[in-house]
């Protein structure tokens, strides 16, 4: 995974609660048993005019110029505005997937869904999540001007606002670590390898039934 | 000992190890793998040079991308079969408990599979890579869905790293009326507390109603504990559990039947147990439940109305509604029974299991498909269900009156395979996903349950089941 520490990056609002994982990844890309090349088709069915299928070549695509995300001023954004229970539904890790490969790496909002909260973390993807009331208040700001702009420093904790405001934000200590050294979970696990090879004999000898 | 909740009971028999910021390291009992989630996984841990930590966890079947007709042809779309042959090939070569291939007797909807099986079982940690994996919580065993880089940690080293959750408790006290099944339950729950309600939560569902419920109707309830935002749903267990899981293919047999359903009667919360929060709802004012919106919790009783967004005062609710019917098609203050369907879907994780097949068909019994509807397609959970529906003759009901009777799949849910809605039409679904575009591009999807699904294919809208003698 790659690390993350500090971003200084181009905003992009997505007004709208409830963006379940269906709208930031539709099924049929879903098809795909690779893990990269999903930007193109994130968000697809509001970023395109048409229905997208796999394989297509998108740039051939005619663009929906209502959706928020084609709008010029907010081309190359690396940092997405989101509003309550962004993430909801299915678990397919290809949303955080297709966020990543279209160039995000931080998402803020109010609130995430858990999984999708969970598997955005796995790929250097930093979903950060505000008081509502914060969270408007950098919408205004994004909106009202062009090229808004925010700077993420993980090891400290904070956005600083344009108008030089800092917002202090939370995040697990172990996440942190994990996503400031680009740390692999399973290598992290595997250390303690003697640990769970403890638990489980213990769990053969006193369950034999889960392991018939 | 102080009164403990049953995810407490759950949590703490899988705890491994446990960081300083409170994040463990928990055992994985079961992994249930499907072709979707999976190929990356897979691949990831043969690029890392690693094994699977304990091969007799894995259980696995095709089910997201499998047609449901025309098995003689196989799968047409080269792309699903790629990735259905992905799977074949990768449990070929790392090996697993049980594997349910496309066209195998026992294949189908990985949580309908798992607990009829006997593979889900109380008191353990179930995974898969797909939210709907609360559903097998119905068992009194800690189950959610996890992603594609959990799956291969899971794979890898037979753990997964969480945090402790909150606990949740839903009572539903009472008697549920005529006509009102587990789905009418859920979603009038869903209604109540919305789709962000149960987000950090392991969501309990107890009280006399959701203990009169039998195995398939808990499974409907757990299913759906996603679509409030939790992760994990949970039901006790009691006789009810113990009786549906004797002589299942993977339980426990002889002594050790007896050793683990002296330990499984253990697993429910404690008298005077404590939750971090509670919501209680009387089952005799749930009402049947549709939905008219773009998520689960946009629901409204069938006796009720579209919603009117102008009489919505907070901007992003407002938008949201506005939004939802614009998509949906719907005019604000509609009646739901004044709502014509084009197609009608009897299927998924939630509503395809046989007690839900045969509260269809007792609706469709004697009546035929309205001429108006294009399409009901019945989809069985698994080729398990679907034998056992026929040996009933339900099959013999559904063809009577005009439904399409399907193998064993996902189908329509998601519409992955060749089963989906065109853009507009209109769909009664027995599902969980209102969502934009999830039953194809530009369809419209209304939830119900069984019952209710089976009387809009009858009489070509939605109707109140309760008034169809
Ligand atoms: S039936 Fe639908 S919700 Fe259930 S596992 Fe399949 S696609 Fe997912």
């Amino acid at each position: 995974m790659n690390p993350f520490t500090e971003l200084d990056g181009l905003v992009a609002p997505l007004d709208r609660a409830n963006v379940d994982t269906d709208a930031i990844i539709p099924k049929q890309f879903l098809k795909s048993i690779k893990r990269s090349g999903f930007g193109p088709n994130a968000f697809d069915e509001w970023r395109y005019l048409d229905v997208g299928q796999p394989g297509q070549d998108n740039r051939q695509r005619p663009l929906n110029p209502d959706f928020v995300l084609n709008q010029a001023r907010y081309q190359g954004a690396q940092i997405l505005l989101t509003r309550d229970n962004f993430g909801c539904g299915s678990s397919r890790e290809h949303a955080p997937w297709a966020l990543e490969d279209y160039g995000f790496r931080v998402l803020i909002g109010p609130s995430f869904a858990d999984i999708f909260f969970n598997n955005s973390f796995k790929n250097g993807l930093l979903p950060i999540k505000l008081d509502a009331a914060e969270v408007d208040e950098l919408f205004r700001q994004c909106e009202a001007s062009e090229g808004y702009r925010l700077k993420v420093d993980l090891a400290a904790q904070t956005i600083t606002r344009p108008d030089g405001q800092s917002i202090a934000f939370d995040i697990d200590p172990f996440r942190k670590e994990c996503l400031l050294n680009g740390w692999d979970d399973i290598g992290l696990t595997l250390r303690h390898a003697d640990k769970i090879h403890a638990f489980e004999d213990r769990r053969r000898a006193e369950h034999p039934y889960y392991y018939s | 000992m102080q009164a403990q909740t049953l995810y407490e009971k759950l949590w703490s028999s899988h705890v491994v190890h446990q960081e300083a910021d409170g994040t463990a390291l928990i055992y994985i009992d079961r992994h249930l793998v499907h072709e979707v989630t999976s190929p990356q996984a897979f691949e990831g841990l043969k690029l890392a040079g690693r094994k699977p930590w304990r091969i007799g966890s894995i259980v696995a079947t095709a089910d997201h991308n499998t047609p449901t007709d025309h098995w003689d042809l196989g799968i047409q779309d080269p792309v699903s079969r790629q990735q259905v042959e992905t799977l074949d090939a990768n449990i070929r070569e790392v090996g697993s408990l049980a594997y349910f291939p496309f066209k195998d007797a026992r294949q189908g909807i990985v949580h309908v599979i798992g607990p009829e099986n006997g593979a889900t079982l109380p008191g353990m940690t179930v995974v898969c890579g797909d939210s709907h994996t609360s559903t097998h919580g119905a068992f009194g065993c800690l189950a959610h869905g996890i992603g594609t880089s959990e799956v291969e940690h899971v794979l890898a080293t037979q753990c997964l790293l969480q945090k402790k959750s909150k606990t949740l408790l839903i009572k539903v006290d009472g008697q549920l009326g005529r006509g009102v099944t587990a789905k009418d339950v859920v979603l009038a729950i869903i209604g109540k507390i919305g789709t962000a309600g149960g987000t950090g939560y392991a969501m309990e569902f107890g009280g006399s109603a959701i203990r009169a419920l039998s195995m398939e109707g808990r499974m409907t309830i757990c299913n759906m504990a996603i679509e409030a935002g939790a992760r994990a749903g949970l039901v006790g267990v009691d006789e009810t559990t113990i009786e549906y899981l004797k002589d299942r293919p993977f339980s426990p047999r002889g002594e050790q039947w007896e050793q683990a359903a002296d330990y499984w009667r253990s697993l429910h919360s404690d008298e005077g147990a404590e939750f971090d929060k509670v919501v209680e709802l009387r089952a005799e004012d749930i009402l049947p439940q549709v939905t008219w919106g773009t998520s689960p919790e946009m629901v409204t009783t069938v006796d009720g109305r579209v919603p009117d967004p102008a009489a919505v005062t907070d901007p992003v609710r407002r938008e949201g509604i506005e939004r939802a019917l614009k998509y949906m098609g719907l005019a604000a203050n509609t009646p739901i029974t004044d709502i014509p369907v084009d197609q009608v879907f009897i299927g998924s994780c939630t509503n395809s299991r046989i007690e839900d097949l045969r509260e269809a068909a007792a609706v469709a019994k004697g009546r035929t498909k309205a001429a108006s509807v294009k399409r009901v397609l019945v989809v069985p959970g698994s080729g398990l269900v679907k034998r056992q529906a026929e040996a009933e003759g339900l099959h013999e009901v559904f063809l009577a009156a005009g439904f399409e009777w399907r193998e064993p799949g996902c189908s329509m849910c998601l519409a992955m395979n060749a089963d989906r809605l065109e853009p507009g039409e209109r769909c009664a679904s027995t599902s969980n996903r209102n969502f934009e575009g999830r039953q194809g591009a530009g369809g419209r999807t209304h939830l119900v349950s069984p019952a209710m699904a089976a009387a809009a294919a009858v009489t070509g809208h939605f109707t109140d089941v309760r008034t169809l003698a």
